[in-house]
């Protein structure tokens, strides 16, 4: 009983948040990724594109609120996230157009490039700002649990709560569909295989006649659609502030190094390690521990690192990397 | 000949601000302007001579300004005795631990080198969670509503400005020696990270900074007097009504007036050697090795050493303005220290000032820590007349409270235009 109380309880405080959590760094991940791989800079701006995304997903969402319009027991913002990726793909198009283009046509360096992409996060961080505000936002509605912690404990008898909300099992499931209609489409389709050839070999794909200018296109939109998506699952699952979004930057590029920048399926992986070794680190495992070894108190929280120092451990992971194996776990590029 | 057309512009600026809306506020802006500054140019160090990408000054800003707490605050009494060595010893045991876990890592190879590594890192951990927590616990419980720190040495203020440079140029040695070498990118997302930890250990550590408790009452330097000794003074108040001034606003100008002589002479000071060390073989080579590395490696220059060297420099400048910083508050407050305004703002400063211009990167500090100030005056002025023509509402109410923002997107314009359009900056380099 005590064995399963304890399996219960990492179920309940470690896999199931750092799955989704996990799920929504690896898609702000895949998006730094793909930029990385194609527009060949890191986008320090990725942040703030997650969380201009969701503040005019949650304005769209006040708006079908206040028209009566609901998504029955899913979150009214699933409704609004076209609206938010449509409003985010056409900001970044803009901004591509105004800002990133001219770089790419005289061959800036890539650190030209992200000094630029910081002045585009100064620009976006204001706007959202002034969309909507500084306060912390809560917009999720609908069900809250697909399986409550009274219900199971009821259910199954045992002392420990096992809690999985409805919010976690609509990031994991979403995630796990974009991810997959990535892969196909990165894989099988004409324009993914063109992005595929122009991150291998940007010469040789512009001599085989692919339009770079479409390629850039196609990963600005899906950048964005990526970002929105990210944005929107953890202001669900959390609450949204438009200056978290700014920290959540050191955790999603830590992901993406880690899974190697420029790689996809790395990126994916990346986003779980940094979330599991998060949770799995601030997570006190007193309670654990006292069911596993019977008839022993421990006497602080067991608890390695607090949890103010989440961001400590994506470091940690990202210097182990960059010392041990730069290219990270799946081959990424160099450049 | 634009150098000195743009400083006499800025101090233009700096004395309309004073004569229209008083003296205090503009010298106050000023004062910050140079340690901003300061901050510039080590930055241009980093950037300018040698084109590392540095996003984490907010982190050697904040290690800087733990000097003054540590070094010029009076000791609290008992917390060393009862936990101070305990601390220390375990902070020994956690270097160790790291340089031995380097050492295995250089001599095993294969399974044994994992497996090692691992016990020597797990076993060093919990040893210095076990001596460290309990010191911790006995410092926090001396007069937690006051102190419950370990407090400083009770030394000079001036002492502890270099006390800061040394404490960010230890943690950029650190930094530097992971992260250099590898791609340009690498730096700066360490950085950032490095930046991201060290905010989070002033604003935890209750035992060394007070968290985010604040440190208050950090004591000024030595020619700095405090306004209300000088009002008290009946010397001053004398000679303060001989010149037809009220003492209270005589006071509070007096005594910024002297930090502004103690800041500009550290700036100058700062930048004299900045500009031999440019004008020196040593900045030559920086700014070959910036230009083409391959080709200055293939001179036999050692690249990966000397951006080790320079970017430790760097922080070390941006250490010890951050030590200045705290001086001049006269409080630690780790809940302020903010990236956009202490990381990207330096970097907005250093572009539009010019990269590489060691005058332009004053210039940049001086001219937008102004335009910073200024905007947010003038941000809600402008949409309050922008909004005059508009009924009282939600929507009005809102473009009002928004436009405090306003000067985020002011920035973030102002660095884009200046990259697009002139990417050397107002003092170009040479």
């Amino acid at each position: 009983m005590d064995l399963l109380n304890a399996l219960v309880a990492i179920l309940n405080y470690i896999i199931i948040p750092a799955t989704a959590y996990g799920a929504q760094l690896a898609l702000g991940a895949l998006g730094v990724t793909l930029i990385y791989g194609i527009l060949r800079f890191s986008n320090f701006a990725h942040g703030d594109t997650m969380a201009f995304g969701t503040a005019i997903t949650i304005l769209v969402t006040w708006g079908l609120q206040a028209l009566g319009i609901s998504a029955g027991p899913l979150p009214t913002a699933l409704l609004a996230l076209p609206v938010g990726i449509a409003a985010t793909a056409a900001l970044m198009l803009a901004t591509d157009r105004v800002v990133y283009r001219y770089y790419r046509r005289v061959r800036a360096a890539p650190v030209i490039l992200t000094m630029v992409s910081v002045g585009v996060m100064f620009v976006m961080n204001g706007v959202t700002r002034v969309l909507i505000g500084v306060d912390e936002i809560r917009f999720a509605d609908g069900a809250r649990f697909v399986i409550g912690p009274q219900e199971f404990k009821a259910w199954t008898g045992l002392a420990e709560p096992l809690a999985l909300r409805a919010t976690q099992v609509i990031t994991v499931v979403t995630a796990g569909l974009v991810v997959a209609w990535l892969f196909w489409f990165l894989a099988r389709t004409r324009t993914g295989k063109s992005m595929r050839a122009f991150s291998d070999n940007e010469d040789l794909a512009l001599l085989s006649g692919i339009d770079p200018n479409r390629v850039v296109a196609v990963t600005w939109i899906i950048a964005a659609g990526l970002a929105t998506l990210a944005g929107t699952l953890y202001g669900l699952d959390k609450t949204f502030k438009a200056f978290n979004y700014f920290h959540l930057l050191l955790p999603i590029f830590a992901a993406a190094i880690v899974g190697g920048l420029g790689s996809p399926i790395g990126a994916i992986a990346g986003g779980f390690v940094i979330a599991y070794s998060e949770v799995a680190v601030t997570y006190a495992w007193k309670k654990v521990a006292t069911y596993l070894i019977p008839g022993w108190e421990a006497e602080g929280l067991m608890q390695l690192l607090s949890t103010e120092y989440k961001f400590a451990v994506s470091f940690a992971i990202l210097i182990i990397v960059l010392l041990f194996k730069p290219t990270g776990l799946f081959k990424g590029k160099a450049v | 000949m634009r150098a000195p057309v743009f400083f006499a512009i800025m101090a233009l600026l700096i004395a309309f601000e004073g004569s229209t809306r008083g003296w205090n506020g503009a010298l106050g802006i000023l004062n910050m302007g140079l340690i901003s500054a300061i901050i510039a140019l080590g930055l241009n160090l980093q950037w300018g001579y040698a084109g590392l990408f540095n996003s984490g000054v907010v982190g050697f800003l904040a290690l800087g300004g733990l000097a003054p707490v540590l070094v010029s605050m009076p000791p609290t009494p008992g917390a060393f005795a009862g936990g101070g060595w305990g601390i220390l010893i375990a902070l020994c045991i956690a270097v160790a631990t790291i340089v031995a876990t380097v050492w295995l890592n250089g001599r095993l190879r294969g399974t044994a080198r994992a497996g090692a590594i691992v016990v020597t890192l797990v076993a060093g951990f919990f040893l210095y969670r076990g001596i460290f927590d309990p010191a911790v616990a006995v410092i926090e419980a001396i007069n937690p509503s006051a102190q419950g720190n370990l407090g400083g040495l009770g030394l000079p203020t001036l002492l502890a400005w270099p006390v800061g440079a040394l404490l960010a140029a230890g943690a950029a040695w650190v930094v530097g020696k992971t992260a250099l070498g590898l791609r340009s990118d690498y730096l700066a997302i360490a950085t950032l990270g490095i930046g991201e930890i060290i905010v989070a250990v002033l604003r935890n550590e209750e035992w060394l900074a007070r968290g985010v408790l604040n440190v208050n009452g950090i004591p000024r330097p030595w020619p700095v007097p405090y306004e209300i000794d000088l009002q008290n003074s009946a010397d001053f108040v004398a000679r303060a009504g001989a010149m037809g001034l009220d003492p209270v606003t005589a006071s509070t100008v007096l005594v910024k007036l002297l930090w502004t002589t103690l800041f500009a002479s550290v700036l100058l000071a700062l930048l004299f050697a900045a500009q031999l060390a440019l004008k020196s073989p040593w900045g030559r080579m920086m700014r070959a090795i910036r230009d083409n590395e391959i080709a200055a490696a293939a001179m036999g220059k050692n690249v990966t050493r000397r951006h080790l060297q320079i970017f430790v420099l760097g922080a070390a400048v941006m250490g010890l303005a951050g030590a200045m910083m705290i001086s001049l508050d006269g409080q630690m407050t780790p809940s302020g220290y903010n990236p956009l305004r202490y990381t990207f703002l330096i970097w907005v400063m250093v572009i539009v000032g010019g990269s590489g211009n060691n005058w332009g990167s004053v210039l940049g500090g001086l001219l937008i820590w102004y335009l910073w100030i200024k905007a947010e005056v003038w941000g809600p002025e402008l949409m309050s007349l922008v909004t005059a023509q508009l009924a009282d509402g939600v929507v009005k109410q809102h473009l009002v409270d928004s436009a405090a923002h306003m000067r985020l997107i002011v920035m973030g314009l102002v660095l884009l235009l200046v990259l697009r359009f002139s990417p050397r900056g107002l003092l170009p380099e040479r």
